[in-house]
């Protein structure tokens, strides 16, 4: 009985090795992936602040007033004013659909068509 | 085992036969046995210390040798309990209302030299004094082939000139990374910005700290890592604010100014939309402070913020409000302005005479000293400080900047009756145009208190009542008749209902000793529109002359009133207001049932 338990023992205690050295692994290999994620953000947050920069550089007002005055011709973009305002009744809205024809009259070019169909 | 019996019959016999003690026999033979049981345990015992010995010898030798390894070793952070995000160390973006970036930062690199390292320092000194025109040869090289073991050669480089240097090819020129704060709009908003430079330096990196502006008074909130990079959205609006520039720079230069200044303000929360001050400059070039000569003719001077000035007529709302709120007057009572008026040796004059009397809305319409000086009279010197004191004139601007606190109002020593006369009319007391704006949005939104801000406000508390909604209606209504009947006709946007107040004062000499006579501050404080105040707009401009009549013109409403006007028919559509246009009525139909 006594011998038994040892065994048992024993065994236990390599199982609980064993399985700590797996998660002792498996953290180590966790660790390192998050280092690199957090690498990986790292650059990105650098590339996206650098993008947004440009951006902001490149739409700050002074270069597209001197791009809406270079392209006037083409785009003819000028300075928002109080009478770029409308009413909604100002609108041209689109004309509804026409709705398809379910009951068509029969002209006689219609008939004309059909005969020379059949010749 | 065999055990030795304590009284062996054979030694006993024959001790008997001797006739000896047989005990003896029995002492000796037990003592025998006490000796060898004693040495037994003693040596189990002595096993026993060794292993406790060995075990406590290992313990601590296992214990001595981590702290040996923890002392010798490099400190670190235990990774795997890391908290919160360890990327995101930049300063934070500055933003404006819209989330357009105003500030933000940039990846370059900075220069430096090792001396010893270098091959030939004769052609990298060359090269480099090619690359970067402002360096000089000579000295480069005199520093290179002195004693010198590190150089600081240039702070910022662009990519170009790293690539340039690298080109040189010499092994004594390195690059460190560099953090560079920028400012992509260039000198749009400046002066609310301010600026940022280098706190402590290494190669690796350096700190960027702000030193004006809102870069400094929000520095610890810049640098903060627990923001995770969350911007700080200001109250400004990007494009407002450059149309705004635009429209004041050239107003300043066909009015022949020296500066100018404009503040665009929410009439209700009190955020500053857009705030101008001009000469500017570009904030990623900061230039030098004056270290001779008067600091307000320096760009880097807020004249919105900083410069305080007897701003003139345009006070003159406010000792009307405030004579219609104690119920002294009302706008149809009429007031005496049979000048001048004569006080003391001093005499107050109007720019024209205008009779004999006027009604109080008259008197600001055709703007009159001496009436405005009557009415102040019957306030009195005390309820007029609370007064002005109740809308902020007493104390700096609670601007979030650091210039803030220098902006103090300039008060009479002694505010006798004079002073309560000439404060009346804008003379005698010096504020900055914020403090103006600020007073007129709490005049005139409906009579509550503003404090004026750069943080984007997301609720808007009611401040304390400064006047009664009547009287704020009826202000509001007189300032409209300045515009469409007054002195600032030029003022009138169609559609808009703009409603004003001009004011020109003359520059007091600043040797002290009375004031300049063709030097004035003309200023426009307006809002719009007049019928449902939405913003307040205060124009100022330093010494300006209109030219193009027969004698130079240099009062408010041929000067700082279409500069306002003209800014208010940019800015407006921008902000989304929508001109309130007189529909034709619909002729010949109407309703009727029967």
């Amino acid at each position: 009985m006594r011998g038994l338990f040892y065994v048992l023992t024993a065994l236990a205690v390599m199982g609980l090795a064993f399985w700590a050295y797996q998660e002792n692994y498996k953290t180590q290999a966790a660790i390192a992936e998050v280092r690199g994620l957090h690498g990986e953000i790292g650059s990105a947050h650098e590339r996206i602040s650098m993008l947004r920069a440009e951006w902001a550089y490149l739409n700050r007002p002074d270069r597209l007033a001197d791009l809406a005055d270079l392209n006037f011709d083409r785009l003819g973009l000028l300075p928002l004013m109080p009478d770029a305002f409308g009413a909604v009744d100002q609108i041209i809205y689109p004309l509804p659909p026409i709705l398809p024809i379910t009951n068509p009259i029969e002209l006689s070019f219609d008939q004309l068509q059909a005969m020379e169909n059949d010749l | 085992m065999s055990r030795t019996p304590l009284r062996p019959l054979a030694r006993i016999l024959k001790a008997r036969a001797r006739g000896e003690n047989p005990d003896v026999i029995e002492a000796e033979n037990r003592a025998r046995r006490h000796e060898a049981m004693a040495d037994k345990q003693r040596q189990r015992a002595e096993g026993r210390l060794l292993v406790l010995g060995l075990a406590f010898f290992c313990a601590f030798g296992v214990i001595g040798m981590r702290m040996g390894t923890l002392a010798s070793s490099v400190p670190e952070e235990p990774r795997a309990s890391a908290v919160g995000n360890p990327i995101i160390g930049q300063r934070s973006d500055i933003v404006d209302r819209n989330g357009r970036i105003l500030a933000t930062n940039l990846q370059t690199h900075s220069l430096y030299a090792h001396p010893r390292d270098m091959i030939d320092p004769a052609n990298a000194a060359k090269r480099l004094a090619e690359i970067f025109p402002e360096l000089d040869e000579e000295e480069l090289l005199k520093d290179f082939q002195g004693d010198r073991r590190f150089l600081w050669i240039r702070r910022q480089i662009s990519p170009e000139q790293m690539q340039a240097v690298h080109d040189i090819g010499s092994p004594g020129l390195l690059f460190g990374p560099r953090e560079m704060r920028l400012y992509p709009n260039g000198p749009l908003a400046a002066h609310i910005l301010g600026g940022a430079s280098y706190g402590r330096e290494g190669v690796a990196s350096a700190e960027v700290i702000g030193v004006a502006g809102v870069e400094r008074q929000f520095d610890s909130y810049l640098r903060d890592p627990a923001n995770e990079g969350a911007p700080l959205q200001l109250s400004l609006d990007l494009t407002v604010q450059a149309a705004a520039e635009q429209v004041l720079a050239g107003g300043m230069s066909i009015m022949n100014a020296k500066g100018a200044a404009s503040v665009l303000m929410d009439i209700h929360t009190g955020e500053i939309i857009s705030m101008v001050s001009l000469p500017d400059f570009d904030p990623n070039n900061r230039p030098r402070v004056l270290t001779t000569g008067d600091q307000s003719d320096s760009p880097l001077f807020n004249r919105a913020v900083q410069g305080v000035y007897e701003l003139g007529s345009v006070f003159k709302i406010f000792a009307t409000a405030q004579a219609m709120d104690l119920g002294l007057v009302n706008p149809n009572t009429m007031i005496d302005t049979q000048g001048p008026l004569t006080w003391g040796r001093f005499r107050i004059r109007d720019f024209h005479d205008y009779g004999p009397e006027l009604s109080t809305t008259d008197v600001i319409v055709e703007s009159s000293n001496i009436g405005t000086a009557r009415i102040a009279m019957q306030i009195g010197a005390e309820r007029q400080r609370a007064f002005l004191g109740s809308l902020g004139f007493l104390e700096p601007t609670p601007l979030e900047m650091v210039e803030a606190p220098t902006g103090r109002p300039l008060l009479p020593p002694n505010w006798s009756e004079i002073s309560t006369m000439t404060i009346s009319y804008g003379h005698g007391l010096s504020s900055s145009p914020v403090h103006l704006a600020a007073g007129y949005a709490s005049l005139l939104n409906g009579g509550t208190r503003v404090t004026p801000t750069l943080l984007r406000r997301t609720t808007t508390e009611q401040g304390p009542r400064v006047v009664s909604e009547a009287v704020s209606a009826a202000s509001r209504s007189m300032l409209r008749q300045v515009v469409s009947r007054g002195t600032a006709s030029f003022g009138d946007v169609q559609g808009y209902e703009v409603g004003g107040k001009t004011g020109t004062a003359d520059k007091p000499r600043a040797a002290g000793g009375g004031y300049y006579d063709d030097k004035v501050i003309s200023t426009f404080a307006s809002i719009f529109p007049a019928n449902d105040p939405q913003y307040v707009l205060i124009v100022t401009l330093d010494e300006p002359s209109e030219n193009s009549g027969a004698e130079p013109r240099r009062t408010a409403g041929w000067t700082a009133v279409p500069i306002a006007a003209e800014m208010i028919r940019r800015t407006a559509p921008l902000l989304g207001l929508r001109p309130q246009v007189d529909r034709p009525q619909q002729v010949g139909v109407t309703l009727t049932s029967n």
